[in-house]
């Protein structure tokens, strides 16, 4: 650990608020990446799903 | 018959499978990698002489930046491949990599802003280096937008596909810009060259995150050509049977 405490590693020295805060924009857009990709996913196979049925019933 | 893996690839049926197998675990690997990279560079690495704890940010930062870069590359190398040989899952990988690139490409630039601040005392300059990451950016979005502005799909795909190889000329322009011109930047920190100039403990989580974060990309660039495979051959009997049978 380079920390002697938790609050120490929050702090980050006199940088705390600089490195938290491009670590969460960071985080921030790498889950709406994961969740657009994975939304996308599902939403093109219910699109799918809905025009085979149709098709299907016609 | 060397080759009949690449001609296969080459099938959005036979790739469809063959992603199904892979995109997961090639996911899970890069999360798990990324994640021990991050904490490993966050609390465990040492604090820099010179930087403090702001030099931190290098563990998002210098990850980020090189996909930024290695996506647009494989675009660029995607897009001439479509060109001279209208291989089919060109533009599909193209359409799936141009959003993941752009959002990389955000990310190295706000946290390269957020790392400028406390560090050069500006959140941003117009030198060479950060101006090309930005004329990256704005590629990307082009090219995104070419791709979903028009209808025409044939020359959707033909539009994209210029656009990505007329930038291709943007790549070498980064990398060099911090060696060649006057920039406030610092240099690289990995050449393949050269030992880096940080001590292992430094260096050693950086590798992990950035080996973390191409797997990272690579799962979820395989589950976007997914579902662009699946749209673009709705017609064919094998992905009603996928859709129709399989939940996911």
């Amino acid at each position: 650990m380079a920390f002697d405490s938790l609050s120490a590693f929050l702090m980050m020295g006199k940088h705390g608020v600089y490195v938290w805060s491009a670590y969460g924009f960071s985080a921030l857009a790498l889950i709406w990446l994961v969740w657009n990709t994975l939304s996308t996913r599902q939403k093109t196979r219910n699109i799918l799903r809905k025009r085979f049925v149709r098709s299907q019933t016609r | 018959m060397r080759w009949v893996w690449f001609h296969k690839l080459a099938s959005p049926k036979w790739f469809y499978s063959w992603s199904n197998f892979w995109a997961l675990p090639v996911f899970c690997f890069g999360c798990l990698c990324l994640a021990i990279g991050l904490v490993w560079g966050l609390a465990f690495a040492p604090e820099d002489y010179q930087q403090g704890n702001s030099f931190r940010i290098i563990y998002i930062h210098v990850p980020v930046a090189m996909l930024a870069q290695s996506c647009y590359l494989a675009l660029g190398v995607a897009s001439f491949v479509f060109l001279v040989w209208q291989m089919k899952m060109a533009p599909i990988f193209i359409k799936a990599m141009a959003p993941i690139g752009a959002v990389m490409a955000l990310i190295a630039l706000v946290s390269g802003a957020i790392w400028g601040k406390p560090t050069w005392g500006t959140w941003w300059v117009w030198d060479a280096r950060l101006t090309s990451v930005l004329v990256l950016f704005f590629l990307y979005m082009g090219i995104i937008a070419l791709q979903s502005a028009l209808d025409d799909l044939v020359l959707a795909n033909k539009a994209a596909a210029v656009i990505s190889v007329v930038g291709l000329i943007n790549l070498p322009i980064i990398k060099y810009s911090v060696v060649l011109l006057e920039t406030l930047h610092q240099g690289p920190t990995f050449t393949l060259t050269k030992k880096p100039e940080m001590p292992p403990e430094m260096w050693l989580p950086l590798l992990c995150a950035v080996i973390g974060l191409y797997s990272f990309v690579a799962g979820l660039v395989l589950w976007r050509m997914q579902s662009e495979i699946l749209m673009r051959e709705h017609r064919s009997s094998w992905v009603k049977q996928e859709v129709m049978e399989n939940g996911l």
